[in-house]
């Protein structure tokens, strides 16, 4: 048993108590009388601390921890909401999601104690609380998890409260008087440990290696027979130091956590009258028995229960397991049709099996291999299903990011956001994130005037940014709007020009998309100054080439004054498309069917020239003709046909007709890639394999454009 | 794994090489990047992709490069024969690639006291390729040098 096995959960779960936590702070700021907020942060507030406990994060349980006092006292009405305190939990969150990161990376939560945090946390309810801070950083936080727990903290002493009966009092003061150690443990198991008994029984026999258990609270019997809770105490005599001692209990699996001091004889004697006066010095005991062993860098065993925080220094893995949670419906759908399949299959067995070769035979086959076809498009279409998921987990972290920025920056603006709940492949979801984050940091760094600036446009003095998602066919589009200055095409044909991108003749005969594709270019940066925000000229190349990779492309369309859109449109799904299958020449190529806008038969004569460039009118539109065969180096033809096979393609508003040889039909591919030897190609995007065996390459009908 | 280069092997450990025939000449190709050698089958040719690439074929439900040898050490354009094999090579950077080569002769053991490491070839092409002439007998065999075969990324 290991914890690591729950550490993506964790992971997650945690991820998501961080979005709650994020979210209901945000609304705690604009309502800070909202008690219904509060009691929810507070909830998941606690979450976070007991699964940081449960994994051994002690860290970050401790921030947790503090997190939770604050809230508390938020709660009993001690303390007021305001923007001070909103920054100091908006900074918590950050180093959480930092722990978290660490985590992520390293299994461990890494070395940060976020001392001052802790500090600023408890100032802050001291300081409310008109009492004075007792104790410096590190003794504070022990100090408030003692007051914030007062019942954990009798508990976690335990074994100072162990009635001693006689025979065990005569066996202590034997062993105290032989020089023998006697130490007082009491040992915390997991909440969710299965077999307590059996990790007790290993408890012993851990124990029992150093020397004699004296007694057991509860007894033996109780605890072999899982009559405890979730903890139980034991005195020990032993020779050895207690160090030792505690590495090997911590040893065992499912341990939370252990607590061990050196106790003497004559405590338990008078027990009621001893506890009290015991207590302060306890205080500082534990915590500096616990110091040293968290230092100590070897791991026993693996599978040491991570309370002892070994396991995590010892171990240096990164947890890569990604996972998605799917609706249970989606799973039924899917074994259903499953079900199906393998009927489909039976017939189609029993159809081979048969021996006649008659007329009825041959129809029923093909009625099974349309049910079969049927069968695997609606499976195709589950199990794509049940990858997507909604691109709300990545959405949500923005509007804190707007409102960080708009503090920073000092203009206000607002985030407005809609479609959160479009679905996208989980692959593309992980990867959306940072190219969106850049864009909607570029609108408001460069897009979003300054309030003065925008008073003097006739604008609201704060501004707006939209993010909106939605479906459109095969692709999901998501919009960054905002209604800002506009991009200057004016000044971005003078930086161009400047860079020597362009000479100035050639600036001149520009589009404004011409202009504004500069912008993509690596290192082009508009911004006169560089802020920590955006400036350094490393922001939209990268965004461009990261939504090209997952096969997405990214257009601008602004006005000056009024503001700028970002269209970034993506593919919904990377495996499996439906696609025409074209020959050019002998060469069978496939282009995505969502991209197909109509297929006509173009005479040679209708073929009309502007700027030298082959186009064709079309109910009123002018389409540019590409000739594919040209596009991809293939052998000339020998003779022109009279009729052309123009396969009209979009993207976006933008047409095109690309010219092929033969139309052989619409077909499911399953899109595989070129490997990375040829990858460098813009105008295949992969291949598929086709039913006899035979690689057809895929146009990336983007690319084309 | 055999070091590829075998210069610091202190035990005087074989190393197996698949001979292969390219025009006259012998090579050999050490056998731990040897995944699989299969026959000539339909090559799909990609447009714009670098010269040396021929195309991509189905290797049993994957797609994979297919590179010429003789393209890549600017000798005559192949000609697929019975004879012709594909050498599908396995490396960690690249995954699979297939190479063709006129033919597949034997499978050879050669200590590395039996691989002359200085022997130059006299065509600077061809030289970053070979990292050695073994002998196995009366023949030469030249030694591929995989990594640098597959790792060059020429453009057309």
């Amino acid at each position: 048993m290991d914890v690591s096995q729950y550490l993506d959960i964790f992971i997650d779960e945690t991820n998501g108590h961080i979005q709650t936590l994020n979210d209901n702070i945000m609304i705690l700021e604009k309502e800070p009388e909202n008690k219904d907020v509060i009691n929810e942060i507070f909830r998941a507030a606690h979450s976070l601390k007991g699964m940081a406990g449960t994994m051994g994060f002690k860290k970050m349980q401790r921030l947790t921890h503090d997190m939770e006092n604050l809230f508390q006292e938020i709660r009993n009405d001690n303390i007021k909401v305001n923007s001070s305190l909103i920054d100091i939990l908006f900074s918590c969150l950050d180093a959480i999601e930092e722990y978290l990161e660490t985590v992520k990376a390293t299994s461990g939560e890494g070395d940060n104690g976020n001392e001052a945090l802790i500090q600023q946390l408890n100032d802050f309810i001291a300081a409310e609380e008109g009492k004075p801070q007792e104790a410096p950083a590190e003794a504070a936080g022990e100090t408030k998890a003692s007051e914030g727990e007062a019942k954990a903290d009798s508990s976690e002493k335990k074994y100072l409260n162990i009635d001693v009966d006689d025979v065990s009092c005569s066996k202590m003061k034997e062993a105290e008087q032989s020089g023998l150690n006697i130490y007082g443990m009491t040992v915390h198991v997991q909440k969710d440990c299965l077999l307590k008994a059996a990790r007790a029984f290993l408890v012993f026999k851990a124990v029992e290696d150093f020397g004699e258990i004296l007694v057991y609270n509860p007894s033996s019997q109780d605890i072999e027979d899982e009559k405890f809770d979730l903890d139980f105490s034991l005195i020990i005599s032993s020779s050895s130091e207690l160090a030792p001692i505690l590495e090997a209990v911590n040893s065992v699996s499912e341990i939370e956590s252990v607590e061990a001091e050196k106790v003497s004889y004559s405590s338990y004697v008078e027990t009621s009258a001893e506890v009290p006066a015991e207590k302060p010095k306890e205080e500082t005991k534990p915590s500096a028995a616990e110091a040293p062993k968290k230092e100590k860098a070897p791991a026993p065993k693996n599978s040491g229960k991570s309370a002892s925080n070994n396991k995590h220094s010892g171990t240096n893995k990164p947890v890569t397991a990604r996972t998605v949670r799917v609706d249970i419906e989606k799973l039924d759908a899917l074994m259903n049709q499953v079900s199906e399949l393998i009927i489909a299959k039976n017939s189609l067995v029993s159809i081979s099996d048969s021996e006649q070769d008659n007329e009825f035979n041959t129809q029923t086959f093909h009625d099974q291999i349309e049910y079969l076809e049927r069968i695997t498009t609606n499976l195709h279409e589950s199990v794509m299903k049940v990858r997507m998921v909604p691109i709300e987990s990545v959405v949500n972290k923005f509007p804190r990011m707007i409102r960080d920025l708009s503090r920073k920056l000092n203009k206000p603006m607002e985030l407005y956001m809609s479609g959160e709940e479009t679905e996208l492949d989980r692959t593309v979801v992980d990867q959306i994130g940072d190219p969106l984050q850049h864009l909607l940091r570029n609108s408001a760094d460069h897009g979003i005037e300054s309030p003065e600036d925008r008073k003097k446009a006739g604008k609201l003095e704060s501004g707006s940014i939209y993010l909106k998602a939605f479906q459109e066919g095969n692709n999901v589009i998501i919009e960054v709007r905002d209604d800002g200055a506009g991009i200057d095409t004016e000044k971005v044909k003078e930086k161009a020009v400047e860079r020597g991108l362009v000479s100035e003749e050639q600036a001149a005969n520009l589009s404004k998309k011409e202009i504004i594709d500069f912008l993509f270019m690596p290192s082009f940066s508009m911004a006169k100054t560089i802020t920590d925000i955006s400036g350094r000229g490393v922001g939209l190349d990268v965004v461009k080439s990261n939504i090209e990779a997952l096969g997405g492309d990214v257009e601008v369309k602004s006005t000056m004054g009024v503001g700028t859109t970002f269209i970034v449109r993506l593919p919904l799904t990377l495996a499996i498309i439906q696609a025409l299958m074209v020959e050019v020449r002998d060469e069978k190529y496939a282009i995505a069917l969502g991209s197909i806008q109509n297929i006509e038969n173009v005479s040679v004569n209708d073929i009309k020239y502007v700027q030298a460039e082959e186009v064709i009118h079309l109910r009123g539109m002018v389409i540019p003709l590409i000739r594919l065969d040209e596009l991809l180096d293939s052998a000339p033809k020998e003779e022109e046909d009279e009729n052309l096979t123009v396969v009209v393609v979009k993207k976006g508003d933008n047409y095109a007709g690309l010219v092929v040889d033969n139309l052989i039909g619409q077909q499911e591919i399953v899109i595989k890639s070129l490997g990375k030897c040829i990858d460098n190609n813009k105008i295949i995007n992969g291949a598929t394999i086709l039913g006899d065996g035979e690689v057809a390459l895929i146009i990336d009908v983007n690319a084309i454009f | 794994m055999a070091d590829k280069y075998g210069v610091d092997v202190a035990e005087k450990e074989k190393v197996q090489y698949i001979v292969v025939s390219i025009g006259n000449e012998h090579y050999g190709l050490d056998i731990s990047y040897v995944d699989n050698i299969v026959r000539m089958c339909k090559i799909t040719r990609v447009p714009k992709a670098p010269f040396h690439y021929i195309g991509i074929i189905n290797l049993r439900g994957e797609v994979v490069p297919l590179m010429s040898l003789r393209r890549k050490m600017k000798l005559d354009d192949d000609t697929f024969t019975d004879l012709s094999r594909i050498i599908i090579l396995k490396t960690e950077e690249q995954g699979l690639v297939g190479v063709v080569v006129d033919e597949v002769k034997e499978v050879i053991a050669l200590s590395p006291d039996e691989i002359d490491r200085n022997a130059k070839s006299s065509q600077p092409d061809k030289e970053n390729y070979i990292n050695g002439i073994g002998k196995n007998g009366d023949e030469l065999i030249s030694i591929f040098e995989i990594s640098s075969i597959l790792d060059e990324v020429e453009v057309s």
